[in-house]
């Protein structure tokens, strides 16, 4: 009596109901099977929702999703162990509706977009754990959950099963993740007052302040730090590549701790009361690591296909575009009268291909091999351009002719004119 | 045989803070579980109709969305599930909430009648115990609180024999049927869903009730109206003053240890250390 539906995808966070909104809007059967008690009680993001892709899928997403503040300014700080020197962007354009981009909270917001997908007709089922896939040959015609009777079928299966992906995995679909090729992830919720965060960033109403940092926060290792407003609470975090931890021995809560006491970003705590701790793995590998995306009866979307834009920040977004094509190409198909079969899912990959995703992740394919063997621009830049900054700040009685000389010899004691040549050509090459 | 297992939808009282400024309880983002002393319940209800046949169904008054907690029940194994939710509830005490507890079951015994009415010990949120007792005395139930084992039931000759925690002991009663059971916690331990228990509560239509279909005879027994308790302040218990001492002991020798551990106690207290040694003399 085992049941069968269409489609299964494994996973509710956004890669997994974007995929199965679509599907389930299209009129296919879908069956969403979610490992966490509830959707969003196992996803930890940052987290920025950039509006576009959901946009995209659900038009009137702002009537009712829970939305914390859409950010009218962007800091971009760059800290040495005292200091930093940062830019900050305001602008009273993001503060036209529709707005751009949110900050959110996870566990809440994937709980209303499932609540969409289920609206739109797919069947949920929480606290179940696919333990692997159910093979005919090299074809998946279905999954295998922990529970009693646990078979379940399905003409294709997506697999939206976050950044571990233990089933493509068990599957034979892609190798053990590298700790080259994902980033850990730390972050504090501090709930504080309305009124407090209202003063301190500079906002008002449903307005919020983004400050993205590098630098010493990172310890030399590839990584970012971050402080999203939500509203009534402040989100702080740090994420460095798992290679680049282990490498160092440093444990990320430690990091984390001393982040917070860096005296310019203590006092943004001040007044506030911690109220969640969370970790995470992110798959920051980039075009390089991007695994087989579809096979017989199978697609990958979301985090357990490498689909993050380091450099920019992104990725829910890259989840929910992945997740819509890959929704796309069964209804294709399934319009077509043809099969799930490897060759006819390529479209997945073509559309892919042919998308932003695939453009942006290859643009920046260099991006994680030149920070990961170029610590300087997590090291000794941050403290060059501070103490540059220092020197023609401090008003002493040296002229300014000397103090230029002064700074352009530090940089040069530092990294040596061929070394700044190299670093820039390197920065060059990876971002063009 | 029939039994009504009453639960109810509760914040996870583990997650929950109160406000640094106004106070209050902060209920936003905290989750929302199945009072887990009535888990202990509906399994003692499942194991029974495992063990003689009959029906479950689950009971609660709450919002609409406790219907959530309903489905979850009904993926263990229960049969059927009945949400009693209206606007007039709102502010019930345990008063009230009896009452329209009471003729809901009173609604579903129309329809099958109820041979036993399962509660769990009390709820984490109020921590009161007395809605179970409130349902009893209303139906004119016989009342079985804090049931650790429920360990022969004979429905021909209508009667029940459970074991019941008492302060020192264990009781063994008998009573008749119909009647109404408060579990304990930890007799027993909740089942792992099966797959198509897990589907047939994604699917199955949950009952919703307002205070018409419920068989409310007068409204102004129920809600704010129908609840004498008045919460006069709500406060957060002062942290302890007093730090929690890590002690150090070189050996893993449990003489070693109770001795620096009597060392480090009587060093504080001198004249527990005299008085100690007074009797032992």
């Amino acid at each position: 009596m085992s049941e069968k539906f269409d489609v299964i995808v494994v996973g509710a966070g956004p890669s997994g109901n974007a995929a199965a909104y679509k599907l389930a809007s299209a009129g296919l059967s879908v069956l969403q099977i979610e490992r966490g008690e509830s959707p969003g009680s196992k996803n930890v993001q940052g987290a920025i929702l950039y509006s576009d892709a959901l946009e995209k899928l659900i038009p009137d997403f702002r009537d009712d999703a829970p939305l914390e503040r859409h950010v009218i300014e962007q800091r971009m700080w760059v800290l040495d162990d005292d200091s930093y020197i940062g830019s900050h962007y305001r602008s009273e354009v993001f503060n036209q509706q529709p707005y751009n981009r949110y900050t959110m909270i996870r566990s809440q917001f994937d709980k209303w977009f499932s609540e969409r997908v289920q609206k739109a007709g797919a069947l949920l089922i929480c606290e179940t754990t696919v333990d692997q896939l159910l093979l005919d040959g090299n074809r998946v015609i279905g999954v295998l959950t922990d529970r009693q009777g646990g078979e379940i079928y399905a003409d294709a299966v997506i697999l939206a099963d976050g950044v571990n992906s233990l089933l493509a995995k068990k599957a034979g679909f892609h190798p053990e993740l590298h700790p080259k090729d994902v980033a850990l992830a730390v972050k504090e919720i501090h709930f504080m007052p309305q009124e407090l965060i209202e003063q301190r960033f500079n906002v008002t109403g449903d307005e919020g302040v983004v400050i993205e940092m590098v630098g010493k926060i990172t310890q030399g290792m590839m990584g970012t730090g971050f402080l999203y407003t939500n509203r009534e609470s402040i989100t702080i975090g740090v994420g460095c590549m798992l290679s680049d931890f282990k490498q160092q021995q440093i444990t990320p809560y430690a990091l984390l701790e001393q982040m917070k006491a860096h005296p310019s970003i203590k006092p943004l705590l001040q007044g506030g009361e911690m109220k969640e701790y969370t970790a995470h793995l992110i798959p920051e590998g980039g075009f390089n690591a991007v695994p087989d995306l579809y096979g017989d009866g199978w697609m990958i979307v979301g985090d357990a296909g490498m689909f993050v834009n380091a450099v920019h920040r992104e990725g829910s977004n890259l989840a929910m575009t992945t997740g819509m094509h890959a929704a796309d190409t069964l209804i294709e198909l399934k319009a077509e009268g043809r099969e799930f079969s490897a060759a006819n899912l390529k479209r997945y990959k073509t559309r892919l291909d042919e998308s932003f995703v695939m453009k942006d992740l290859k643009k920046y394919k260099n991006m994680p091999d030149v920070f990961h063997t170029n610590p300087q621009f997590f090291n000794d830049y941050p403290e060059l351009l501070s103490k540059a900054a220092r020197t023609m700040l401090t008003v002493d009685g040296v002229d300014k002719k000397t103090k230029e000389r002064e700074i352009r010899s530090s940089f040069r004691k530092r990294r040596s004119l061929f070394g700044m040549l190299g670093d820039t050509f390197k920065l060059w090459r990876a971002f063009e | 045989m029939h039994i009504v297992v009453c639960i109810k939808q509760v914040p996870d009282s583990a997650q929950i803070r109160v406000h640094p400024v106004t106070n209050t309880i902060m209920r936003q983002g905290v989750p929302a579980i199945v009072n887990p002393y009535d888990l202990f319940a509906l399994e003692e209800a499942l194991r029974l109709k495992d063990q003689y046949g009959g029906r479950v169904t689950v009971l609660t008054m709450g919002p609409p969305m406790a219907e959530a907690a309903l489905r979850k029940a009904i993926s263990y194994g229960a049969d059927d599930a009945v949400l009693v939710t209206d606007r007039v509830f709102a502010g019930s005490d345990t008063l009230a909430t009896s009452y329209a507890l009471a003729s809901a079951i009173g609604q579903i015994h129309k329809d099958m009648p109820v041979d036993l009415v399962f509660t769990g010990k009390q709820t984490i949120d109020g921590d009161t115990a007395q809605v179970g007792p409130g349902i009893a005395k209303r139906l004119d139930m016989q009342l079985l609180t804090y049931v650790s084992k429920v360990r022969s039931l004979d429905i021909d000759h209508k009667e029940i024999i459970v074991e019941r925690r008492s302060e020192g002991g264990v009781q063994v009663l008998k009573t008749s049927i119909p009647s109404l059971i408060t579990v304990l916690e930890g007799s027993n331990e909740m089942r792992f869903a099966t797959m198509a228990n897990m589907f047939r509560a994604s699917r199955y239509p949950v009952k919703v009730w307002n205070k018409e279909l419920a068989g409310i005879e007068d409204p102004t027994k129920t809600g704010l109206k129908g609840s004498p308790t008045v919460v006069s302040k709500v406060f957060a218990p002062t942290p302890r003053a007093v730090k929690a001492e890590i002690i150090q002991c070189e050996s893993d020798d449990p003489k070693d240890l109770s001795v620096t551990l009597l060392a480090k106690m009587f060093a504080k207290h001198p004249k527990l250390e005299k008085e100690i040694a007074k009797r032992a003399a």
